[in-house]
């Protein structure tokens, strides 16, 4: 099969290091693009800031769960031990609240982690199949290379100015990145 | 480089980023060596009398065990409380250095939150056969059933199922989240077929690109965030078991900070005890240097002081409080049938970590593996001395009695000592003991720091050739 036949994906430059991605970051905004990943083996302190990220809502949705699990323990707790099966031990109130504190605790802070693992999967577009994966340079991504990917989806993108933009931005080993 | 800046070096020799991978991925890549083998067959084997013996026990019940009236409680209770401690230092090392900002943990915080799975597996066995008829142990979740009734949410023996429940739950996650990037160097580093496909699984297709590192790291932290209450909570709520009681020795309001500080202490002792055979094995004294050992040192200074203190407060209580039954647990403690325990104990606990006042000897790797030993003994039998001799002896003499230990407390004891060993064992063999990636940011921001304080002196880091 012959490139003409296959769709282009995106275009793949290294980088040298990251200080020149965090530059290439800059410059990818200033020329316009938005869709584009920028690849390191360790986060990169400021990067995302410099390629225009958002805030992550991993925390927003962290506390819904934790606010979720504190109302169901407590609410477990006291129809439970309060109004379905009471039960005389020691004397000790039906519905007590000091008492109920420690498994509402747990339970905010279970669902809490699962909801930030949960939703960190979500967010970070877990998916095994992704178009740099086809690049032979690319695994050194998780060693020691640092790589900036325009993805074709990106209004801006066309596969010879996005590599030639990419070029002059400092990036090394310039790929095209076809798939099916 | 001047002596200061050798000093604070946490990663030495200014390893390039490859370097890193190489270094901590090659342990996991290389042919399983001999030692691998044999010592995986001796904590294998211990492991197998730890299974036999449940197995026995299911069958017998749990009369095989010392345990009797008044003892109820003994070696069981004692090893769920000393496992259960361990964890904790793995959970302070991972969580709570983490948002203080605290770099020495880096090289660490792998090794020490593993610990902590592989200890909270310890001590669930505990609780779980202990019940005596322990296919029932479900009775504990509350879950809809035909007899129409609930657990008794105002028990602490009923918390201990949430809490240790979640502390492992969250511990496995926090863990696996950090793994994730590291699982990705494994991936794409990987020769073999099958090697790639079950990396590439547990790697989630990462890929590390600005979106994920962003949410990766706010994830991270928000896990760092609620584990961080965790380290206080778990023990503090094992503490409960007793200090609700009115048993004299038991029922005592310093039980949760006591209960957390010893628990880190041990921990602290147990990180030591691990990572000093593994270092020295696996070479990696370039990331786990003495810098990391002289801060460990000083950790379990300060909460071998703080427990200490606490013994030191609950023998006045007992003095002051005018308690009869009180004084008597105390002096029967130091000076009754199972006074050889109260001081192993102290010498151990109280005496032995003093002399980590001197910087040679926190810096000196024999003497802090023979103190970690020590440590670790302490903690078990200051365990023993909270549970059997408050038990043995409490209001009426005509209730006394005594524990002895049979051969299934000891070789309990000792098989779970094997089945921590050998997880800890497959998990250096097919895990990175150190996180690749937080080692790489850690050392291109030393690296960095040194270029800007010297520069010319050093290459770049990251620079491809």
């Amino acid at each position: 099969m012959s490139d003409s036949t296959r769709k282009v994906q995106g275009v793949l430059a290294e980088f040298s290091g990251p200080k020149e991605l965090t530059e290439a970051a800059h410059k990818l905004r200033e020329a316009g693009y938005s869709r584009f990943e920028l690849h390191s083996p360790f986060p990169i302190s400021g990067l995302a800031h410099a390629a225009g990220e958002k805030r992550s809502y991993v925390s927003f949705v962290a506390g819904v769960a934790a606010f979720l699990g504190i109302s169901a323990g407590l609410t477990m707790q006291v129809w439970m031990n309060g109004v379905d099966y009471p039960l005389v031990v020691s004397g000790k109130p039906f519905v007590s609240i000091q008492a109920f504190v420690p498994i509402i605790f747990a339970l905010g802070v279970l669902l809490a982690a699962f909801a930030s693992v949960l939703s960190l999967l979500v967010f970070m577009r877990w998916r095994y199949h992704f178009p740099t994966f086809s690049s032979n340079n690319f695994p050194r991504f998780s060693d020691d290379a640092f790589f900036a990917y325009i993805e074709a989806q990106d209004p801006k993108f066309d596969a010879q100015s996005s590599r030639e933009f990419l070029e002059r931005a400092g990036g090394q080993r310039v790929e095209v990145l076809v798939g099916p | 480089m001047n002596h200061t800046d050798q000093h604070d070096t946490l990663v030495l020799g200014a390893p390039s980023l490859h370097q890193v991978s190489e270094d901590i991925s090659h342990i996991t890549e290389r042919k399983t060596p001999r030692w691998w083998y044999i010592a995986i067959t001796l904590s294998g084997s211990m492991m197998l009398v730890l299974i036999g013996m449940i197995g026995w026990l299911f069958y017998k019940g749990i009369g095989i065990w010392g345990n009797n009236t008044p003892v109820g409680w003994a070696f069981d209770i004692t090893n769920f409380v000393f496992w259960v401690g361990i964890g904790h230092a793995g959970t302070l090392i991972s969580a709570v250095l983490y948002l203080l900002r605290q770099r020495w943990r880096t090289s660490i915080n792998r090794f020490a939150e593993a610990m902590t799975l592989f200890a909270v597996i310890c001590a669930g066995i505990w609780p779980t056969i202990h019940t005596g008829r322990p296919w029932y142990d479900y009775w504990l979740l509350p879950y809809p059933n035909q007899m129409g009734m609930w657990p008794q949410f105002r028990s602490p023996l009923n918390w201990d199922v949430f809490a240790v429940g979640t502390y492992f739950t969250v511990s496995l996650l926090f863990w696996y989240t950090g793994l994730i990037p590291d699982l990705a160097t494994l991936r794409d580093r990987a020769k073999g077929r099958i090697r790639q496909i079950v990396l590439g699984i547990f790697a989630l297709g990462w890929r590390g690109s600005q979106k994920q590192w962003k949410h990766w790291e706010l994830a991270y932290l928000i896990l760092a965030g609620i584990a961080t209450p965790l380290v206080l909570s778990v023990h503090s709520v094992v503490s409960t078991d007793f200090a609700t009681s009115i048993i004299p020795g038991w029922h005592s309001t310093i039980f949760p900070p006591y209960f957390v500080a010893g628990a880190i202490f041990s921990g602290f002792a147990m990180v030591l005890t691990l990572i000093i055979p593994a270092r020295k094995i696996f070479g990696m004294e370039k990331y786990i240097t003495l810098n990391h050992f002289d801060k460990m040192a000083k950790v379990i200074l300060l909460t071998g002081m703080m427990v200490s203190f606490a013994y030191l407060i609950e023998i006045f209580i007992a003095w002051y409080s005018g308690n009869p039954y009180e004084r008597f647990t105390f002096l029967n403690r130091a000076a009754g049938p199972y006074t050889w325990g109260f001081w192993i104990m102290i010498t151990c606990n109280v005496v032995v970590p003093q002399t980590l006042w001197f910087r040679k000897l926190r810096r000196s790797i024999p003497y802090l593996f023979v103190i970690s030993l020590l440590v670790n003994v302490g903690m078990w039998f200051e365990r023993f001395n909270i549970i059997v001799t408050s038990l043995h002896r409490d209001f009426l003499p005509s209730s006394w009695g005594m524990f002895r230990p049979t051969i299934f407390d000891l070789g309990m004891l000792a098989g779970s000592f094997g089945l921590f060993l050998t997880l800890f064992l497959i998990f250096l063999r097919f895990l990175p003991m150190i996180s690749i990636s937080e080692v790489k940011k850690l050392a291109f921001e030393e690296q960095e720091h040194e270029r800007n304080a010297h520069p010319r002196a050093t290459p770049e880091i990251g620079r491809s050739s």
